[in-house]
């Protein structure tokens, strides 16, 4: 389970950060050795992203974050490179269902108000994210109880590991 | 209150009442995964302590992404996934098979099935009437263990179509337009459904083209109804059995209706490098393309290949251009070769692909080099797509880059015809 309040610094990233940004199909042949793969994360996006990520930082993005291919490998990526949440105005479908199932959180708020490098608390439990550096807080969107319920439990695989089944 | 297409199917999948903006728990009838999104889905399922497939007939490994596969880990990832088929009963189609989408429309989709796929262009059943959609492995894992999943009923968006596609335009323009119009997260969550009176003159080939980039404009599912025209497509595929008429009730309830009408079309392309950043062909006219492709799960169907193979024939592809094309399975290469369409491009001087994905997705078997311009047929043409961040793709219709890969660059097809 993820704790409950976390803390860090946003890493900034725009509007439309594709799955193929997040890891490229070129790197398709990593995919069965993870910590080669995780080392290309945000590669073509952000070159210096797996060089400045801090354990615990989030990824802050603008809208429609995870667009295109279904890889589950880029929420993967994502949270091995330390990233403790992920914070966007909107996420792709596919890519919010699979960070949630990989037990990375997505909130999604109105991140213009977090600038690169902000310091932020974010409260899992109530949805609020602090920004301490500018001093403003801001509302997360709700997600359907299934999904709290997947994150809870730190994924969607411990999920059935411990239900055997999906509970509404 | 009536049902849209996608609240009919779930409803009858959960065994319950499901309207948009529920959650639902609903059967599963075809589960798949492919070569790149496999591995991960197999571990995925032994971690969670699953042995056996809920449904083993109806789940399904495709290789079609690297194949053949062009390194040493990825054909180790298919002997992985061959052994799961071998261990598990489930099916699998080989190398050189063909694209997912293009055998699931050929062999397993049916109007009112409940389809996922560790791939994202899934959502290309929905012109055969199923509730098609692409989840990440995790989801996959679990659907194939438990044979169901849990889904939030979408929100619709009615695209009602009318009129007659004018000479040289054709369903991929259609598609592309409406991306233009509805944006890359337009549709995000929601469903879109298609109607209108121009559906009765839309063959499946048109029908898969566009539900096939439904996700590009964010949508869960692109559903068409289930008609006569999926009925004759069935039975040609030998499942006539399977037919049962499909429609959305009279009162179901719309977030958004957008009507076109296809007389007023034109071809359209997507511009380097959102899908969503369309414009005519005629407002691009020129740029100098190195490359031109046709095939994948969006356009490599028998149609596109005679649509392309007929404005090519007897021509050649200009010097400064390299052709490729990937017809979408084995059964639509051997149909192109008996009716010449093959020889046609052939000898136009285009390079035929295996049946797969090939260079869709920057794998293999056509990585662009660096400032390199290439016209393809393809869904996507996000940056570093086609193997090479430093290169550009734009996307257009098989007429459009047929007729751009004779010129050298963007090409209006209309002028070849």
């Amino acid at each position: 389970m993820p704790d409950l309040v976390l803390k860090g610094k946003a890493i900034k990233l725009g509007d439309n950060i594709s799955t193929d940004d997040i890891i490229p199909g070129r790197f398709a042949h990593l995919r069965s050795n993870l910590p080669e793969l995780a080392k290309h994360v945000l590669e073509d996006a952000m070159p210096e992203f797996a060089s400045r990520v801090k354990p615990g930082d989030f990824l802050v993005a603008g809208k429609n974050l995870g667009l295109g291919s279904s890889r589950e490998h880029a929420p993967v990526v994502i949270k091995m490179s330390g990233v403790g949440a992920i914070l966007a105005k909107s996420a792709a479908r596919i890519f919010f269902r699979n960070a949630i199932n990989q037990g990375l959180p997505v909130l999604l708020c109105d991140t213009d108000k977090i600038s690169d490098g902000d310091e932020l608390e974010i409260n899992l439990t109530g949805g609020m994210i602090a920004n301490l550096t500018s001093g403003v807080t801001l509302n997360c969107s709700k997600m359907p109880p299934i999904m709290s319920a997947i994150l809870k439990e730190g994924g969607l695989i411990p999920y059935i590991q411990k239900h055997k089944d999906f509970k509404l | 209150m009536g049902k849209t297409l996608a609240e009919k199917i779930l409803s009858l999948k959960s065994h319950g009442e499901a309207k948009a903006g529920d959650v639902v728990i609903a059967d599963v009838d075809l589960a798949f995964v492919q070569d790149t999104t496999g591995p991960l889905t197999i571990r995925q399922f032994k971690e969670s302590g699953f042995e056996a497939l809920s449904k083993p007939q109806q789940t399904i490994i495709f290789l079609d992404h690297a194949a053949p596969s062009p390194a040493r880990q990825l054909s180790n990832d298919h002997i992985l996934l061959r052994r799961f088929a071998e261990e598990t009963g489930c099916r699998i189609y080989e190398v050189g098979d063909g694209i997912c989408h293009q055998l699931v429309a050929e062999k397993f989709a049916n109007p009112g099935d409940i389809i996922v796929g560790a791939d994202s262009h899934t959502v290309t059943a929905g012109a055969l009437g199923a509730f098609a959609t692409g989840m990440g492995s995790s989801d996959v894992a679990v659907a194939l263990a438990l044979g169901k999943t849990w889904f939030r009923v979408p929100e619709n968006f009615l695209i009602e179509l009318n009129g007659v596609f004018p000479q040289g335009v054709y369903a991929k323009d259609l598609i592309l337009h409406l991306i233009g119009q509805i944006g890359a997260d337009g549709a995000n969550y929601k469903a879109l459904e298609f109607g209108g009176e121009a559906l009765a003159r839309m063959t499946m080939s048109e029908r898969l083209t566009i539900a096939n980039m439904a996700v590009e404009a964010g949508a869960k599912v692109g559903l068409f109804p289930g008609d006569e025209i999926t009925q004759d497509f069935l039975v040609e595929h030998g499942r006539g059995d399977k037919y049962k008429p499909l429609y959305p009730d009279t009162e179901a309830n719309y977030e958004q209706v957008i009507l076109v009408n296809l007389s007023q079309l034109e071809p359209m392309l997507s511009l380097p490098h959102a899908v969503d950043d369309v414009c005519p062909v005629t407002g691009v006219k020129g740029v100098k393309i190195q490359q031109a492709f046709i095939g994948t799960c969006t356009n490599g169907r028998l149609e596109d290949l005679a649509v392309a193979a007929g404005i090519i024939k007897g021509k050649k592809r200009h010097p400064g251009t390299r052709l490729l094309v990937a017809p979408a399975s084995r059964q639509v290469l051997i149909r192109a070769i008996e009716k010449g369409y093959i020889q046609s491009l052939i000898e136009a001087g285009a390079i035929i692909l295996p049946p797969g994905c090939t260079a869709c997705l920057g794998l293999h078997q056509g990585v662009l080099g660096d400032g390199e311009v290439c016209l393809s047929t393809a869904n996507r043409n996000f940056k570093g797509r086609m193997g090479n961040p430093e290169a550009m793709i734009y996307l257009a219709s098989p007429a459009t880059a047929a007729a751009s890969a004779i010129m050298g660059e963007i090409t209006d097809p209309r002028e070849m015809m």
